[in-house]
């Protein structure tokens, strides 16, 4: 979330599109009905069903899964045409005004550069126009063609609104009353929250349907102001914190990211991250990144970490590729990856093609699950009936299962949606064997250190050096790890304006990054969590709910990353002078001096309206609406249809199917339904009664929905001759399952490109372990492609057929 | 925001109601107390629900009961029906609404409604099994319950539930222990969108007409709440968007009114019911003296934890 779940009771419009707050967010959505009740707020909702959040919203709109970018860029046309975007806002504040070299071009669905060979792009031509300053040029009149902003114009005009209806199917009366309401939000006094989740996220290309969104919110002036912003809502307590420390194959934490194969050497890494200005004035704050890598590197190795070593830098892997999960299973389907480790992980119902994941997982010669729970990846050698039909005898896997411990048995910090890390404290003792996850890693890591200590190897450095000065080595204490991960100062840090004062002794917490080195004097584990745990003591740990004038920051409750800024961008909340463009919605203004006010300036504090612009993190100074060559699938967002689409042909690009940027592995291209064989859209997501595959194992939770089911509308259980509560099989390309029937008026045909697409809802929270009823889940039936940027699989468009069956033999 | 009742203190306090406080006990005479108690009042205001079954689990929880897993029965109501052990449950009805024609989603939490006057005590013929406190907190005493389903039959919304494991009827008691001591009841305390508020009847009809205000902006021109004279108010109340047509919230009825069989019936049941009760006494003694006392062997035993799940064990 750029903002914060309390924030959400300062808006004037919610629009709830890729996710299903009420559904799956139910605590954090109690900010909207406060919203709608205290301020009037209204409440928009776009889904392909008309869900739990629906119920309670103003108003609804259907759209056909995977066509989101369509709708939106039909939004982002509507306001362009009808001039309502926050002029002073887009103008100053993003790169509408920047030029855009010669030689990009979009045509047909591709932009320039484009290998189909590779299914990828040489993005050479998607960069700027450069002065012979060497910055960028910028015409403030935007008249120039080449303006992202007149670029922009010419690249959503093909979405208008009945454009829109025939991709998406929502009505074009329904698309436009939407579309005035959230052009009233283009005042300076009006704001609109997005509340989006893996509705958005899990598409091939979820990356651009988020970013489509930022877009339109720029041009609304709806970020970094109280009651707006771009919120995506995390779906596990402690998903934004996986992503903060940087447990992807590719990144390192604080969104640094790990050495490639072609950057051998600390020097060619840094090459490509300077991260220089392109604008005069800027901040450029990446600039920084060498301090954050080196503090990063003293905190994994200490002593070992030294300027002659370049900081460790050949301890790190370097990447050939990313290794992300449908990669790894691809591997491990290979023969090519012979051990797994899945911690609080299960893969075989949370990766795509399950037949696919269990052949995969056939070919281990070993499994590791740590986990509080007996998980359905743990037990995939099992046979369970038709609900997992293995063949145990021909499974040679060795599984061992290490039960650990769940988030009431320990103490740490989770990282909720809005990034507060809240500290908590057990609330019970493990049952049986189970064990902290701290102390099994430690085991690990101190069995793996004597082998290496003991036989040698390869490259025993990194392991035997790892800095492991913990008070009990068998067992790092929460307390230990968050003072780590803050980060101290290894020897005293000198003031750079004047060296004859200290700014942190040596051995001292750091107060924040600012304080970072990057000649090795100073430690932090994860650069952006720095203020967490400080001289001052455990910052999460902060009880005070007091909220100076209400404004909903609480900014001494726990700890919000960055440096306890509660709202990202928030210098945007003032004008290009510096005073608030809303004065009941003030977040921090310009004194003359310094900015100031409720909120932890997103600016230097010294930063002068007019010449520091707010987008610090960037290298422009301005948020993006395009976005160079930093995305694989384009610099602006298209309409790409689902790789397996209910439609005959993408209406803008009739002659490319899925994104064509997106990783497809051979065999699972083959293996793409077609709407002539498999004519229903379906579709996954999560019900309110349960949390993802966990509970299951709870008998209130597992009584509130007892059993697996589809939903479908009246429409085609009329066609199929399905009843209400009666059996039904479900089947892809490549797999099938069965389940009980809803038949709901809540979903209905959607009619795009002139015919009727019938959805059926497959939810997703049974398996074959635990105290519900045993079922399936929709990845069973799910294709094998993530998106372009991130890897999520495809998990929210695919194709499938059903029919009503006798019910199983009991 | 509703203020949020404020946690409760660590240290025991004395509770707040107790037997001095009934105003009417079922078949018994009692006399009341001079002071009437704040009445208090749980609001449930359909138009802030989501139906997310918070306040199903919490009841589970907090009374200690154990429901079975059930099936899919085609819809997502879950379990399908109040049970003993459900004293709550959502009601989810798909709606087209024949003005707008759009679909509208209603869910109900359906359970006791706390009528100021109660079809079920009336109907009791057990004495004292059915208590009603002077601040409108209606209460089974399952000690006193004799089983025989008269409350059912009384109940204007078909709430009470026999237990087929102890043959006893079973209800929502408005959390009167947690109330007791100046908490709200735990379904309340878990709703996560404030859509279940709880405080003295007054409070809460003020807080209806705020809501009913908001929701007649919004184009719901029948809002309204549903507290029903038919039964001299409850002491559940609805905020309902169509408060002109209750029934189409799953068939909330539009004017309860306690049955006229009850207050025919009531005298003469009650006699016949005593009668009952002393004649099975008789035939127990007698029972006892021609073959003994009856044994509990352990397998009876199992049995019955299985029966009764969490309850008994």
């Amino acid at each position: 979330m750029t903002n914060l779940w309390t924030d959400i009771k300062n808006t004037d419009l919610v629009i709830i599109m890729g996710g299903n707050a009420a559904e799956a967010h139910p605590c954090g959505f109690k900010w909207v009905t406060e919203a709608k009740q205290s301020r009037g707020a209204k409440l928009i909702v776009v889904d392909p069903r008309f869900t739990r959040s629906a119920s309670v919203a103003d108003v609804y709109a259907p759209i056909r899964q995977g066509s989101d970018i369509a709708f939106l860029l039909g939004m982002i046309n509507y306001m362009l045409q009808n001039d309502k975007i926050q002029h002073e806002y887009a103008k100053n504040y993003t790169n509408a005004a920047f030029l855009v070299k010669d030689g990009f071009a979009y045509q047909d669905g591709l932009f320039s550069g484009y290998d189909e060979t590779r299914r990828d792009y040489n993005r050479s031509t998607w960069s700027y126009e450069l002065g012979d300053d060497g910055f960028v040029k910028v015409d403030e009149t935007l008249q120039n063609p080449r303006c992202v902003i007149n670029l922009l114009k010419e690249h959503v005009k093909i979405y208008t609104p009945e454009m829109v209806e025939r991709i998406c199917g929502t009505p074009k009366d329904k698309f436009l009353k939407i579309a005035a309401m959230i052009a009233e939000t283009s005042s300076p006094t009006k704001t609109m929250t997005s509340m989006y989740a893996l509705g958005w996220t899990q598409h091939s290309k979820g990356s651009q349907n988020i970013r489509t969104m930022a877009m339109l919110q720029l041009l609304l002036g709806n970020i970094g102001v109280r009651g707006g912003g771009m919120n995506a809502l995390r779906g596990h307590s402690n998903i934004q914190g996986l992503t903060d420390i940087g447990l992807m194959s590719d990144l390192i934490p604080g969104y640094l990211t790990l050495p490639r194969e072609p950057e051998p050497n600390f020097d060619t890494y840094m090459s490509t991250r300077g991260f220089k200005p392109q604008r005069p004035g800027q901040m450029s704050y990446w600039q920084n990144y060498k301090k954050f890598f080196v503090s990063f590197q003293k905190s994994m190795w200490g002593d070992a970490a030294t300027a002659q070593n370049d900081w460790a830098y050949d301890y790190l892997p370097k990447l050939d590729v990313a290794y992300d999960m449908l990669r790894a299973f691809e591997l491990m389907h290979q023969g090519r990856m012979t051990g797994y480790f899945c911690q609080g992980f299960n893969p075989l119902l949370s990766a795509p093609n399950r037949k696919k994941l269990t052949a995969a997982l056939s070919k281990l010669k070993f499994l590791v699950s740590i986990d509080p729970l007996q998980t359905e990846t743990a037990r995939f050698w099992q046979n369970h009936g038709e609900y997992n039909d293995v063949d145990s005898s021909k499974i040679q896997t060795e599984v061992f299962e290490l039960p650990s411990t769940c988030f009431a048995e320990d103490e740490g910090a989770l990282v909720n949606s809005g990034r507060w890390l809240q500290w908590h404290w057990a609330g019970g003792t493990p049952p049986g064997e189970a064990k902290h996850d701290t102390w099994i890693m430690a085991q690990l890591h101190l069995r793996l250190k004597a082998l290496y200590q003991k036989e040698g190897g390869k490259v025993p450095d990194p392991i035997v050096n790892l800095r492991w000065a913990y008070a009990d080595p068998n067992e790092p204490s929460p307390e230990e790890l968050a003072r780590e991960i803050n980060g101290s100062a290894l020897q005293t840090v000198k003031d750079p304006a004047d060296p004859t004062k200290n700014l942190v002794e040596q051995g001292k917490q750091l107060a924040s990054f600012g304080l970072l080195r990057d000649d090795g004097t100073t430690s932090a584990a994860c650069w952006i969590y720095t203020g967490c745990f400080t001289e001052a003591g455990n910052n999460m740990a902060r009880r005070d709910n007091n909220d100076r004038d209400d404004v909903g920051l609480y900014p001494n409750w726990a700890f919000s990353w960055p440096a306890n800024r509660r709202i990202m961008y928030n210098r945007c909340s003032a004008d290009p002078t510096g005073k608030a463009w809303d004065p009941t919605r003030k977040l921090i203004e310009w004194d003359g001096e310094k900015w100031a006010g409720y909120d932890v300036p997103d600016i230097a504090p010294n930063g002068k309206p007019g010449v520091m612009n707010p987008f610090i993190m960037t290298e422009e100074g301005a948020a993006r609406l395009w976005t160079r060559g930093l995305m694989r699938d384009g610099p602006f967002p298209v309409h790409y249809e689902p790789f397996e689409s209910p439609i005959a042909a993408n209406p803008i690009a009739p002659k490319i199917r899925g994104n064509p940027a997106s990783r497809v592995f051979r065999g699972d291209l083959e293996q793409f339904g077609d709407a002539k064989d498999f004519p229903y859209a379906a579709t996954s997501y999560r019900l309110t009664e349960h949390f993802h595959f966990w509970t299951k194992h709870v008998q209130p939770n597992a009584v509130m929905q007892p059993e697996f089911f589809v939903e479908i509308g009246e429409e085609l259980a009329k066609l199929k001759g399905i009843k209400p509560g009666g059996w039904v099989r479900v089947w892809s390309n490549r797999g099938s399952v069965k389940a009980k029937a809803v038949v709901t008026k809540r979903i209905f045909p959607i009619q795009c490109d002139g015919k009727p697409v019938h959805i059926v809802g497959i939810p997703l929270h049974w398996g074959f372990m635990g105290v519900a009823k045993k079922g399936f889940g929709p990845n069973s039936l799910t294709p094998y492609v993530g998106d372009a940027n991130s890897e999520t699989p495809e998990f929210k468009a695919f194709l499938v057929d059903i029919e009503p069956i006798s019910g199983p033999v009991a | 925001m509703f203020p949020p009742l404020p946690n409760p203190s660590v240290q025991p306090v004395p509770p707040k109601f107790g037997e001095q406080d009934l105003i009417s006990r079922s078949a018994s005479t009692i006399t009341p107390p001079a002071q009437r108690q704040t009445e208090v009042a749980k609001l449930i205001d359909t138009s802030k629900c989501i139906g997310c079954k918070a306040c199903q689990v919490a009841c589970l929880e907090w009374n200690d009961m154990h429901e079975e897993v059930g099936v899919n029965v085609g819809v997502y109501d879950n379990p399908p029906d109040l049970t003993p052990a459900s004293w709550t449950v959502m009601r989810f009805t798909e709606w087209v609404n024949p003005e707008t024609k759009d679909l509208e989603w209603l869910i109900r939490k359906d359970g006791c409604m706390h009528c100021e006057d109660p079809g079920c005590l009336k109907a009791c013929p057990a004495p004292g099994a059915i208590v009603q406190y002077s601040n409108g907190i209606v209460d089974f005493v399952h000690e006193n319950c004799i089983g025989c389903g008269y409350c059912v039959k009384g109940c204007p919304f078909n709430i009470p539930r026999i237990s087929k494991v102890d043959h006893k009827a079973y209800k929502c008691s408005l959390c009167s222990d947690r109330v007791a001591v100046g908490q709200g009841p735990a379904c309340q305390k878990a709703c996560p969108t404030q859509a279940i508020v709880f405080g003295t009847k007054d409070e809460m009809k003020k807080w209806a007409d705020i809501r009913i205000a908001d929701l007649k902006s919004r184009g719901f021109k029948n809002a309204g709440l549903y507290d029903p004279p038919g039964v001299s108010g409850t002491h559940v109340m609805y905020v309902l968007h169509h408060a002109d047509q209750p029934e189409i919230y799953a068939g909330l009825p539009k004017n309860p009114r306690i049955s006229p069989i009850v207050d025919l019936w009531k005298g003469l049941t009650r006699y016949a019911g005593l009668t009952a009760i002393a004649a099975f006494a008789a035939i127990g003694v007698l029972h006892h003296l021609v073959k003994g006392p009856n044994r509990v062997s352990p397998e009876d035993e199992q049995r019955a934890k299985q029966l009764a799940g969490d309850r008994v064990s």
